[in-house]
């Protein structure tokens, strides 16, 4: 039986596909050199210990080669001599939408950031290219000592805080982008939540590219003191432009003794966007760090969440939906590392590949020598939509000692074309049909999901599969 | 208008391979049909040509339903102009609820502007259920997945029942049923038996005829219909098999 046309796809990206003409105050100009990060420095007022921070990361930066042993192709189109690292109009993260800069709040309104600020959240921050132009978070969270802040605020205001575990969960040096960021890093979220306190309502950060050839880096830290808990949601979107724009991103998470993290992530990048992130997460004893990951759009993303389990008992899970679609390269995946005794990491992968698009899933779980009693679960599930899509698994499981429980699953499926046209019969029609049955392929997962992205995520996934027919 | 499906001269080819042969047959809203005959006649062909199935080629002849060419439209189309098709190996749908993919199949019926109450939606599909025989806890389920053949066929006569179509064909839904199952699926589609309602009802079997008395019966071979008669017609192939009624 004949499969789904493979015609190129026309996609709806429209609701993020807008952008406003912006006079930037600071701008620190194409190319990056030590001036381009004096000049960041200097914008920021930052202390000395960060801008040597910076200094040093950029050597890193240009001595480290691009990984080109096993990351996609595409890598070694990143022209970083053409992007602009650095363009704000010098506002001030606003508590009241009211001050935020014209032009800014238009963007996040047609975006829907303050209606979700009011329906479900317990903070927002949203950046706009390079600094964050709102920031607000529920008064009694304040009370109870919370913090959340962008990054240039939260080093300046609480460093006895943040400056412990900056840059520790992952070094500059782990990889050549995490220098990059670490070089020339604005915006982000700074969280902290104090001792046994639980934060109910998700925190959100809405990261917004707004400019042409630009690259957005921000630093995200998020520190759950002991019995803490948090959970911490970004969204993603960029207008469509003929160049590229990078967005290379380090997040931290450091979950203390018994506390609990969930981190997640609904990004609808544009076609234009490298979207090259390292996050990772620390676990102490009995501490959960859990990435929900679901990556739509982007030109190449690479991101492969890990958490680190660091005490007795801690665990990590990533759970990740991928959709690469014609032109598009998802290369996701997790890392697992286990440091104690007793520790769980789970592991459950989906990808959609449509058109020519390639999903990748890359997996690491490492076991240190002399532990017992650890659990590793990794499932991956892969479903092609077209006969010229692909995907592709490399998991590497590096597991010594004994008492151990460690499973791996993957698993290929296609569209079947006889399940289209049982479909079909019922009077459902051929587009449908398709983003059922990859709606019920990722189902289980994205229930998982707060209910107000499950609802995002299927229309994102309907959206996809517009043009994927003939 | 004309209330009937009205197969003319209708030939069908698998590929190269010409399985039905000019195929004649109609069926009045109001009349239920049997169409029986062994193993590799073109019955399935018949119902999988009518329902769209793309591999399925038309190379002559016509289908009208109520006067209108039903293989001008797309699959989808014929099944929201009132064509049902009950598969005999339905497919599994993973991830997709019983309740939800019968909504998606009503709501793709729903003129523009056009509204639909869950509320009474699930009140029809749990008294829909209950007169099959089925565990509300079914409507959860994965359409499907997991089931027995038995409860594959029912959930195909539910589909049925909830979808109201002016003309079925069913394809074998007695294989693999027990006589309760047999019974309570025959009642399905008995309880749609009226004037707004024609079937076609392919089977292997009297037995289903025992519950499900058709007005017509007809024989195929090699692609056409050879013989063609009341409900004695079954009795008598029963009696005589395939072959014997072939060469009568």
């Amino acid at each position: 039986m004949q499969t789904p046309d493979d015609s190129a796809l026309n996609l709806d990206r429209e609701k993020g596909n807008f952008s406003y003409d912006v006079d930037y105050a600071y701008d620190a100009g194409v190319g990056l050199s030590e001036k381009t990060i004096d000049y960041i420095s200097e914008v920021k007022k930052e202390a000395q210990w960060i801008r040597k921070f910076r200094h040093d990361a950029l050597k890193i930066f240009n001595e480290k080669p691009l990984p080109l042993n096993w990351a996609p192709k595409d890598i070694q189109n990143v022209e970083f001599d053409k992007i602009r690292y650095y363009l704000s109009q010098g506002q001030m993260p606003s508590r009241d939408w009211e001050d935020v800069p014209d032009k800014i709040k238009e963007t996040f309104e047609r975006l829907g950031v303050p209606e979700q600020e009011r329906k479900f959240l317990a903070g927002v921050e949203a950046q706009f290219d390079s600094e964050s132009a709102y920031s607000r978070m529920k008064e009694e969270l304040a009370k109870q000592g919370v913090i959340f802040m962008g990054s240039t605020e939260a080093l300046r205001e609480h460093p006895e805080i943040f400056r412990p575990w900056f840059g520790k969960v992952i070094p500059v040096d782990d990889n050549k982008f995490s220098a990059l960021n670490s070089a020339v890093f604005s915006g982000g979220s700074f969280i902290y939540v104090p001792k046994g306190v639980k934060v109910k309502q998700p925190l959100q950060a809405y990261f917004r590219i707004n400019a042409e050839s630009f690259g957005q880096f921000e630093r995200t830290l998020i520190i759950a003191d002991e019995g803490a808990e948090v959970t911490y949601m970004e969204g993603c979107t960029a207008p469509r432009f003929e160049t590229s724009t990078l967005h290379s991103a380090v997040v931290e998470l450091v979950a203390l003794k018994g506390a609990k993290i969930q981190y997640i992530t609904v990004q609808n990048w544009s076609n234009n966007v490298f979207n090259l992130v390292t996050k990772r997460g620390w676990a102490e004893e009995d501490a959960q760090v859990r990435w929900i990951d679901c990556n739509i759009g982007s030109r190449l993303t690479m991101k492969y969440p890990a958490v680190v389990l660091n005490g007795k008992r801690a665990r990590g899970e990533v759970t990740s939906i991928a959709l690469a679609n014609t032109g598009q390269v998802q290369d996701t995946g997790a890392k697992m590392i286990h440091l104690a005794d007793e520790t769980t990491s789970n592991v459950v992968s989906k990808s959609i590949s449509v058109g020519t698009g390639r999903a990748t899933y890359r997996g690491l779980t490492h076991m240190k020598p002399g532990l017992k009693g650890c659990k590793s679960n990794v499932v991956c599930d892969a479903l092609l939509i077209n006969t010229n899509s692909r995907t592709d698994t490399y998991p590497a499981i590096n597991i010594t000692g004994d008492k151990h429980f460690v499973q791996h699953e993957a698993s290929v499926s296609k569209v079947n074309a006889e399940q289209i046209f049982y479909m079909r019969q019922r009077g459902i029609g051929e587009k449908e049909a398709l983003s059922l049955s990859v709606n019920g392929f990722i189902n289980e997962l994205a229930r998982q999901f707060p209910m107000e992205y499950s609802v995002e995520l299927k229309r994102l996934i309907e959206m996809e599969m517009e043009g994927s027919v003939g | 208008m004309k209330a009937s499906l009205e197969i003319k001269d209708l030939s069908v080819s698998i590929g190269e391979r010409p399985i039905l042969k000019d195929f004649s047959l109609t069926i009045n809203k109001g009349e239920i049909h049997a169409l029986m005959g062994p193993n590799g006649t073109g019955k399935s062909t018949l119902a999988k040509a009518l329902a769209g199935h793309p591999d399925y080629t038309v190379t002559g002849g016509q289908a009208l339903m109520d006067g209108q060419d039903l293989l001008a439209l797309s699959p989808e189309q014929r099944a929201r102009w009132g064509l049902f098709m009950a598969f005999q190996y339905p497919l599994e749908i993973e991830g997709v609820s019983i309740a939800n993919f019968i909504r998606a199949a009503l709501q793709a019926r729903l003129k523009e502007g056009e509204d639909f109450s869950a509320g009474d939606y699930y009140k029809e599909l749990y008294a829909k259920m209950d007169a099959l025989k089925m565990d509300r806890a079914f409507t959860a389920r994965a359409l499907n997945v997991g089931f027995s053949g038995g409860e594959k066929k029912r959930c195909e006569v539910l589909q049925m029942m909830m979808l109201k179509p002016a003309y079925a064909l069913l394809d074998e839904t007695d294989s693999g049923l027990d006589i309760d199952a047999l019974r309570i699926v025959a009642e399905g589609v008995n309880a749609l038996r009226g004037p707004d309602f024609g079937a076609l009802v392919i089977t292997h079997y009297q037995r289903l005829l025992d519950y499900i008395v058709p007005d017509f019966v007809h024989v195929m071979a090699d692609g056409r219909i050879v013989k063609s008669g009341g409900k004695e017609l079954a009795l008598e192939l029963e009696k005589h098999g395939y072959e014997g009624i072939a060469q009568a």
